[in-house]
């Protein structure tokens, strides 16, 4: 594949976010995906630090130290933004008032479990809101590669790494296809670029079946 | 209890005492009280703390100076990450670190000040996050029971203060500083600027008086 698959991936994730949604981006990947949105596709970025209406990175004028997104990178805030503490951010995500979380994972089981916050043998000290967001939103949408730089697959039949929460996962994408989480099951729902069934099948350790859309 | 003028830092961290737990805003060092913590560094002898934080500061920087000083013994945090040395020092057993979601971390402290004994959370049941906590099947959901904290002192940082106390946040330097405000016996505000009474907004103040205690200047 020639093109850059985090950018393949951003694109295609892009496409699942609808207008008027309120969005919590997680770090990497789905940092991407506002480069991605067409203009029309008008949605709302939540960041759990305590920020609705998160705006384009700032020019260095306007740099702001008060103003950071969860990666405690600087942001911009737009026209209609508002400030919360960090109880009423997470009430938010929660109570399901976030319409949609897009994280990245390290491995996605076959029934919707996700394993995004803990390596085994490494510390297990850094957490952060990934558990809240995977279980509070209303949508959890997977932007990943299928493998791993090792090459292990990350879409598996069984989390082996430390899970974040169980069956909370609704779209996976990566380079190569889309998924969706179906009553608890894994169905490939599209293929990417020139990737075929039997190209995802090799990279996939988790048992699927194929329902390709249009 | 109500600020009655403004303190100095040294003066105001005499009140944590060794043993205590203090809370302490910011969302890693973005809205933290880097006054009160320097003056906690530098003019106090109080150790064997337990620090109540999103983040135990970064190498050397706000509460990562105190764990320099090896005066912390426990930490309370979602994200002990963003500081390798915190990593480090609970990796070797030198303090203890209690790991929490995110969002349980700033509910429990918000149902410690609220007079809530305790919270039934879908989030983190069936992790390592849930290893001894009681689990509840609620409307078919596994649920954890979370319990509330509270602290002895919690250091805030907030813009702007008035002479009573109260406290105006800017931007995302709110964060856990208006929940941690509640949940102390001691509430300690550092502000980046004093106001006469009555020029604060009053639909614009996020943290009543009734919280603080002592207020400090930023310096």
């Amino acid at each position: 594949m020639s093109a850059d698959p985090k950018a393949v991936i951003a694109a295609r994730a892009a496409q699942e976010l609808r207008p008027g949604e309120v969005v919590n981006l997680g770090i990497g990947i789905p940092n991407l995906i506002p480069g991605h949105l067409g203009a029309d596709t008008e949605i709302y970025l939540h960041t759990e630090n305590g920020l609705l209406g998160v705006g384009p990175r700032p020019g260095e004028e306007e740099l702001d130290p008060d103003l950071v997104d969860a990666a405690k990178r600087p942001i911009t805030a737009l026209p209609g933004a508002s400030y919360f503490d960090s109880a009423s951010s997470f009430a938010m995500i929660r109570g399901g008032h976030v319409d949609v979380a897009v994280l990245g994972a390290l491995q996605v089981g076959e029934r919707g479990d996700i394993a995004n916050w803990a390596i085994p043998g490494k510390d297990v000290l850094g957490v952060g809101g990934a558990m809240d967001l995977v279980v509070g939103a209303r949508r959890v949408l997977v932007t990943m590669t299928s493998t791993t730089p090792a090459g292990d697959a990350k879409l598996v039949r069984e989390c082996t790494f430390p899970l974040t929460a169980r069956g909370a996962v609704d779209v996976v994408v990566t380079e190569q296809a889309v998924f969706r989480i179906r009553e608890g099951a894994l169905v490939l729902t599209e293929l990417l670029g020139e990737a075929t069934v039997e190209d995802v099948s090799r990279v996939t350790e988790a048992r699927f079946t194929i329902e390709l859309e249009d | 209890m109500t600020a009655t003028g403004v303190i100095t830092a040294e003066e105001a961290v005499s009140h944590v005492k060794t043993g205590d737990t203090v809370m302490v805003g910011g969302f890693g060092l973005v809205g933290a009280p880097l006054t009160l913590i320097d003056a906690l560094a530098d003019h106090s002898d109080a150790t064997d703390l337990t620090v109540v934080s999103n983040n135990i500061g970064e190498p050397g920087k706000g509460l990562g100076k105190l764990l320099r000083q090896g005066r912390i013994r426990r930490g309370i945090s979602s994200f002990f990450t963003s500081n390798p040395e915190a990593v480090a020092a609970v990796t070797a057993g030198e303090i203890e670190g209690t790991l929490l979601p995110q969002g349980t971390f700033a509910e429990a402290i918000r149902a410690g000040g609220a007079g809530i004994a305790g919270f039934f959370t879908p989030v983190g049941a069936g992790t390592l996050l849930a290893e001894g906590k009681e689990e509840r099947l609620i409307a078919g959901v596994p649920h954890i029971l979370e319990q509330p904290i509270r602290a002895d002192v919690a250091l805030v940082y907030a813009a702007r203060a008035d002479e009573l106390g109260n406290l105006w946040y800017r931007h995302t330097a709110r964060n856990f500083n208006p929940l941690m405000a509640t949940a102390a016996m001691i509430t300690i505000a550092e502000a980046g600027e004093v106001v006469p009474v009555g020029e604060l907004e009053p639909e614009s103040i996020a943290t009543p008086h009734l919280y603080v205690d002592y207020l400090v200047l930023s310096a």
